[in-house]
């Protein structure tokens, strides 16, 4: 016999998981919510890592940031798993077609050759600091306290990954392989490259993981994606004739356009929760800010020629305009 | 002359190569051990890693794409079994104990699994491993959730399962799954990868996934049946990514065998002594079984796992010796756990109950060399006492193993009659254990597992009641105060399936369908 279930009206003994109930009161609950809050183990945890016995597994001594309760740390994308991989697939998908429209309508050969070699010059020895970037990601999901901010690092950290993966197929669309090989040789002896890929592998042995954000995700990448994307691709290189390349990259500046609410809100909601945060985060950002400017000038410098200097000061102040919207004077 | 025409083409695995490992850069300004400072300190040699396979080669578009195709169908069939009460479609009610040991004893092991392959993920000196453990990484975050929100709907209408984060770093037996995954991350990198990746993802996968999943499919539970199905091809490259980590570790150095053999042979037991939970699932749990444990460990392990190791023994690998023990074990394992459950159901999440005549029947013949004998009268007698109205609830905490945390319920290796035990001293105190095995882990690392949250210690430390307790008032029910610690609620959440909560509304929702009202 089959058995017509959609007609029964049943009344549900609960609304939701009784941690979420305690958190927002008794009523059905989103994804994002069931998914991510209080997912982490925070009691009665077995045994210390043999790789960190001066913290538990799951420990908030990792960073000098104190906050009273790490669930404050709500993404405003709200992404969960299948909020996260549905979004980047339509990304995804529009990139895909962006590589077709290039490919198929020849954009790239309306390039002159000095632009393309200029192009190449100053985007593939990012493909390493976008895998840097990835490392650090990793890094701070791993070390991170409580889901809400651990698992958009983790997504972060995979799209860092496309990025690099993105620039490499602009570098094979463009060249070949020797393509990335020359980025590859600039990246690691090329002088203008020298002080940014030093900043880069000083992210990777800083050990506070909330430290690591605000260099990595607000400072570095909030100064580099707006200097490269925006300022070179978009606008130098499209004036001269590289509006392909800058299709190629509409990923990069729209992610970055994304992700940006995500960081921002992160570091507003730190600052906020006490003098002590807000204090440490203006030193982590100045210092890492003087750093980044320097690192980035010869960059500036090869792909924006006499214009670098102003460009880079323009980025510059308005990245710190965004910083004091956050609560940071620095 | 056309631009393209002198391009070098690359292949398929030079493609992913310049898209993954291509990427990395051997470091100059910062030392390679301040980077990956974890690498070194297992002994595990690594001379190249270069010679890493990858295990599979999917970018991030890629991965994107695949990825949300299979969400989009998964939510799809989540919320239509929401929408329909599909829940009321499944064979009995008992079998929603089954979602509610899954939910609560292996769904947080998901979440860890995640975090522990990101930490690997940023460990590995070598990009390609790299790569390969952030994909799981993400994978496993994917599973956590979409159990989480298949789930979901049952919490709503069953009981048990309201609070099960909470539970599961609490309740005692739920300290058996927890601490077999905090065993494995807290271990250094390498050994994770054997523990997780090879053990348990590859050697045990197959004991523990298709048993729920099939279940489920057995007896009309769609939403979870869905979710195993949909995880399907993230464990196919799971596995390749754990035999890659093996051959690839054992090909690296001739000094790596013994440590790797070691870790192999004690991460084979300690999921085994996880799996005691799914025995007793596949033998007591479903209403319709889909074939019992003692089969499951001859084909999935015996069978396929003897096939593997043979393959493995061209690196001088060999087959676990705890092997012989669980051969040995496979005829009472999912009876002696049940016993215990029932004994112990007053603090337990979920219902238990005894075994009708059918079921008797299944297990006799199932069980042919030792239920008639050992099992099947203890159950005659104790249904018997619970239709006398003496339904014994067992409110004395038992003995733990200092490794697994399992209550010293199993019997000697070859003596089904006689409880097996076995002790250690070490620093002026002495540890308990349920078997050779389980001592033998705690002797190699003893610094470790005294460090374990043991939940009956715990409780008798007076650290499981809720702040405030006295337990030094006149007639202090420590049982209803640890119940309380757990967020169970007594009569509603633990107990008898027969008279449960559960079982009233099952039927009388599935008669609102069936019936005129
Ligand atoms: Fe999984
Ligand atoms: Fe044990």
């Amino acid at each position: 016999m089959q058995i017509d279930l959609r007609t029964v009206s049943i009344k549900p003994l609960r609304n939701t998981f009784d941690h979420l109930v305690r958190r927002f009161g008794d009523k059905p609950a989103s994804r994002y919510q069931e998914g991510s809050y209080d997912i982490q183990a925070d009691a009665n945890l077995q045994y210390r890592p043999t790789w960190d016995p001066e913290h538990e597994l799951h420990d908030p001594g990792r960073t000098a940031i104190v906050m009273a309760d790490w669930y404050a740390f709500k993404d405003p994308r709200q992404y969960y798993y299948g909020a996260y991989t549905l979004a980047r697939a339509r990304q995804q998908e529009s990139a895909e077609s962006s590589f077709e429209f290039v490919e198929s309508r020849g954009l790239l050969a309306q390039m002159d050759e000095a632009t393309r070699a200029l192009a190449l010059a100053v985007l593939m020895p990012l493909r390493h600091a976008a895998w840097g970037a990835n490392m650090n990601n990793t890094g701070m999901c791993a070390d991170g306290y409580g889901t809400l901010i651990t698992q958009p690092c983790m997504y972060h950290a995979m799209d860092n990954l496309g990025v690099a993966q993105y620039l490499t197929r602009l570098g094979l669309l463009l060249g070949d392989v020797t393509t990335l090989d020359a980025g590859r040789e600039a990246w690691l002896n090329d002088v203008r490259w020298q002080p940014l890929r030093r900043l880069v592998e000083k992210t990777l042995v800083t050990q506070d993981w909330f430290e690591l954000f605000v260099a990595q995700n607000f400072v570095l990448d909030g100064l580099l994606y707006p200097l490269i994307y925006e300022q070179f691709v978009d606008k130098h290189l499209n004036a001269h004739g590289g509006a392909g390349v800058s299709m190629l990259t509409a990923f990069m500046g729209e992610w970055h356009g994304e992700t940006r609410r995500w960081i921002d809100s992160v570091i507003k909601i730190a600052a906020a929760e006490s003098d002590a945060n807000k204090a440490l985060l203006t030193e982590w950002t100045r210092q890492w800010r003087g750093a980044a400017v320097e690192a980035l000038s010869p960059i500036a410098q090869q792909a924006l020629g006499d214009t670098a200097a102003d460009v880079l000061a323009t980025v510059d102040q308005s990245f710190n305009d965004r910083a004091a919207k956050l609560g940071l004077t620095l | 002359m056309d631009m393209q025409a002198s391009k070098k083409k690359l292949g398929l695995k030079e493609r992913y190569q310049v898209m993954t490992r291509g990427l990395d850069w051997t470091p100059s300004y910062q030392k390679m051990e301040d980077i990956y400072p974890y690498v070194a300190y297992e002994g595990i040699k690594i001379h190249d890693w270069d010679k890493w396979e990858d295990p599979f080669r999917l970018t991030m578009d890629a991965y994107w794409k695949y990825q949300a195709e299979k969400e989009r169908k998964l939510y799809a069939i989540i919320d239509a079994y929401a929408q329909n009460n599909g829940h009321l479609g499944v064979t009995d009610a008992r079998y929603i104990n089954t979602v509610k040991l899954f939910i609560s004893g292996i769904s947080p092991l998901e979440y860890v699994a995640h975090r522990g392959f990101t930490h690997v993920g940023r460990q590995f000196p070598g990009a390609g491993p790299r790569v390969a453990c952030l994909m799981q990484s993400l994978d496993e975050i994917r599973h956590a959730q979409t159990q989480v929100h298949s789930i979901s709907n049952y919490n709503k209408y069953y009981n048990g399962v309201h609070d099960f984060h909470h539970a599961h770093d609490r309740i005692w037996f739920l300290s058996v799954p927890k601490s077999f995954f905090d065993d494995a991350i807290t271990a250094g990198p390498f050994e994770f990868m054997v523990a997780i990746g090879f053990s348990f993802e590859y050697v045990l996968t197959n004991l523990l996934f298709v048993p729920f999943v099939s279940g489920a499919a057995y007896n009309g539970d769609m939403g979870t049946m869905t979710f195993g199905f949909s995880a399907q091809s993230d464990e196919a490259r799971h596995m390749t990514l754990g035999l890659e980590v093996i051959k690839f570790i054992l090909e690296q150095d001739p000094d790596n065998l013994p440590i790797v053999q070691r870790w192999i042979d004690k991460w084979t037991w300690r999921g085994y002594r996880v799996l005691t939970l799914v025995a007793m699932m596949m033998d007591y749990m479903l209403p319709k079984r889909t074939m019992s444990w003692k089969e499951a460990w001859e084909v999935y392990f015996e069978e396929n796992g003897g096939a593997l190791f043979k393959d493995l023994a061209r690196y001088g690998i060999t087959m676990p010796k705890c092997a012989e023990q669980i051969a040995l074990e496979k005829d009472h394992l999912s009876h002696q756990a049940w016993s215990t459950f029932y004994n112990y159901g007053a603090a337990t999440n979920f219902h238990t109950w005894m075994p009708d005549e059918d079921e008797m029947a299944w297990l006799t013949a199932k069980y042919p060399e030792s239920f008639d004998k050992h099992y099947r009268p203890r159950y005659e007698y104790w249904r018997e006492q619970a239709a006398k109205g003496n339904r014994f609830y067992n409110k004395t905490l038992p003995m733990l193993c200092q490794t697994c945390q399992i209550p010293l319920v199993f019997t000697e290796p070859g003596d089904p009659t006689k409880i097996c035990y076995r002790e250690v001293d070490f620093k002026d105190e002495k540890y308990h254990f349920c078997s050779d095995h389980c001592k033998a882990i705690f002797e190699h690392e003893p610094e470790k597992y005294v460090q374990a949250w043991m939940p009956v210690h715990q409780i008798y430390q007076g650290n499981c009641f809720p702040e405030g307790t006295d337990p030094t008032v006149e007639g202090f029910d420590p049982l209803a105060a640890v119940l309380k610690y757990y967020h169970l609620e007594h009569g509603r959440d633990n107990l008898d399936f027969e008279g449960s909560e559960d079982q009233k509304n099952f039927d009388e929702w599935r008669g609102m369908a069936t019936k005129n009202v």
